[in-house]
């Protein structure tokens, strides 16, 4: 009677094997990755050394004269990310601090969603939105603003990734004890101050873990940079002219005819790689200091 | 003793929802006493003391009606600057809720706000703060650690000190000592015995013990209504109402 079923048991052992594959499965993708990754990078480094990939000031890898410095890339990703950043973190905060402390509960379920809405819409109509609209509207104020720049391409990725910044930093004020705020609120505090002085610097460490992964998801934004900011490695800060960032330049060779096997082919590897550092580096950090966030309060 | 009148809470009903927490309580307040507020979970002693200070606002679909006067000010009334009263209406919570900054900072907060910046100034108030908490000489050579580094009953006094910075008249401390351990419990029963000298103190306890120990004054509340009031001793000895006691003797809550 209290023996168990041997089918039963057979049942279950193939569920937890079959779920145990589906986790994995993102495991061995990632490991994959990161194998083609650096073995294509080690292809690169054995022709470039490694002191010109990180100092050069050109990228040029489909000319006769090769040069194959990242520094221009990482310029313009640097400038598209910082005018991204720009625009999400103040929109995204005060969104947040609103939604947080300010809105009723029936604003927040109207509000949340809407917002949550900008993140729904595909990032090519965004770069497209870039393109044909934002760079026409700009060109009135800045006469002398190129067709393809960085500027429009970063206010509009900027839009696109307040969502994240004020969801994120929304849950992290939302889980500040209440018994805090009563005890400032009983303090004599108004409004504005419970929010800045006590909200804000208790949900410090979650709300820097969102701009730091709204920074990584900036870098790592393809389609609207693609369309909207160019296609023209420059070691330049200049926001109002073309430039290409990394995930650019992967799209425009991957999309050529480059030889497999090839110096130009390994380039879409190397970059993919600097990439992956970059990003990688950024969501460490942004864990850890949710982990401390959490710590406080659990 | 002398016999002046602070708060005046009257014909006070509250809700929340459609469900009455308060019925038409009537109850004064002496200045410079101790007032305990007894009662079995849920009878609305916490309410009560939470309309004092106006928290309930915070709360939203609560609702209340009535009066409630200090110093013959109307609380509620249009004009009254909900701030300006908390600072009069000092108040301690059930939990410990020390902010996340340093012991310094929690102290000086109430003044800061104020738009206070004088270094020196600060330094006074959160000393003599501390000192009125009887915190002072444990925390004096490490007031830039964090709060929350202290023991329970510590940040508890924490609190307190912080409510003592803002110069207030009355303090009300909400259940101070349930999430204390019996020997935190004695160290802040002794302070509000001490803090009467000088502010008028409302006490809300679950604890028939701990009422009879600081208070002066008992108000018994159940369900929502106030049963019975009066001097402690008389409360405790010669209690008018069967409700009143056999809640003392233990038969319920």
């Amino acid at each position: 009677m209290l023996k168990k079923n041997n089918i039963v048991k057979f049942k279950e052992m193939l569920i937890e094997r079959l779920l145990l594959c589906c986790s994995l499965l993102s495991v061995f993708t990632t490991a994959a990755i990161i194998y083609v990754l650096l073995s294509e990078s080690i292809g690169f480094f054995k022709e470039v050394r490694i002191i010109d990939f990180l100092t050069d000031t050109q990228w040029t890898p489909m000319f006769t004269n090769k040069h194959f410095g990242i520094l221009p890339l990482l310029c313009g990703t640097l400038v598209t990310t910082l005018i991204a950043i720009g625009v999400a973190v103040p929109a995204g905060l005060i969104s947040a601090i609103y939604l947080s402390e300010y809105a009723t509960d029936k604003m927040r379920h109207i509000i949340k969603p809407l917002l949550e809405i900008l993140a729904a819409v595909p990032t090519v109509v965004y770069g497209y939105f870039a393109l044909l609209f934002v760079t026409p509207l700009l060109k009135q104020f800045i006469p002398g603003l190129s067709g393809f720049n960085a500027l429009s391409a970063g206010l509009v990725m900027g839009i696109m990734i307040i969502p994240l910044v004020s969801s994120l930093s929304e849950d992290a004020m939302h889980a500040v004890p209440m018994g805090l705020r009563e005890g400032a609120y009983a303090l004599g505090s108004r409004k504005i101050q419970v929010a800045f002085k006590i909200v804000f610097p208790a949900a410090l460490s979650g709300i820097t873990a969102a701009v730091i992964l709204a920074v990584s998801r900036a870098i790592g934004e393809t389609m609207i940079v693609a369309i909207a900011a160019g296609q023209q490695p420059k070691f330049t800060m200049n926001p109002l002219v073309p430039i290409e960032t990394i995930t650019a330049y992967i799209v425009q060779i991957s999309l050529g005819d480059t030889p497999h096997g090839t110096l130009e082919y390994q380039t879409i590897f190397v970059c993919g790689m600097t990439l992956f550092v970059l990003t990688f580096v950024l969501n460490v950090i942004s864990f850890k200091l949710k982990r401390r966030f959490q710590e406080i309060y659990e | 003793m002398e016999q002046e009148i602070i708060i005046q809470i009257k014909d006070a009903d509250s809700f929340y929802g459609p469900k009455q927490i308060l019925k038409n309580v009537t109850l004064d307040f002496q200045a410079k006493t101790v007032t305990a507020l007894m009662g079995p979970s849920g009878c609305g002693k916490s309410t009560l003391i939470r309309c004092l200070n106006r928290m309930n606002d915070l709360i939203p679909r609560f609702r209340f009606e009535g009066k409630v006067l200090y110093k013959g000010i109307d609380l509620y009334a249009k004009d009254v600057d909900i701030t300006d009263l908390r600072r009069e209406i000092g108040m301690v919570f059930q939990k410990p809720n020390p902010f996340p900054k340093s012991i310094y900072e929690n102290v000086a907060y109430g003044v800061r706000i104020q738009g206070i910046t004088n270094r020196e100034f600060i330094d006074g108030i959160v000393e003599e703060s501390l000192k009125r908490a009887a915190l002072w000489e444990e925390v004096k050579d490490r007031l830039h650690e964090p709060a929350l580094s202290l023991s329970g009953g510590q940040q508890q006094r924490i609190c307190i000190a912080r409510a003592l910075a803002v110069k207030p008249h009355v303090i009300l401390f909400d259940e101070p000592c349930s999430a204390l351990d019996p020997i935190a419990t004695a160290k802040i029963e002794e302070l509000i015995t001490e803090l009467k000298k000088n502010y008028t103190i409302i006490v809300v306890t679950h604890n028939t013990a701990q009422a009879a120990r600081v208070s002066d004054f008992t108000a018994f509340l159940y369900l929502g209504d106030l049963v019975e009031f009066g001097p402690t001793a008389k409360i405790f000895t010669v209690p008018q109402d069967k409700r009143t006691e056999e809640y003392l003797t233990g038969k319920f809550g």
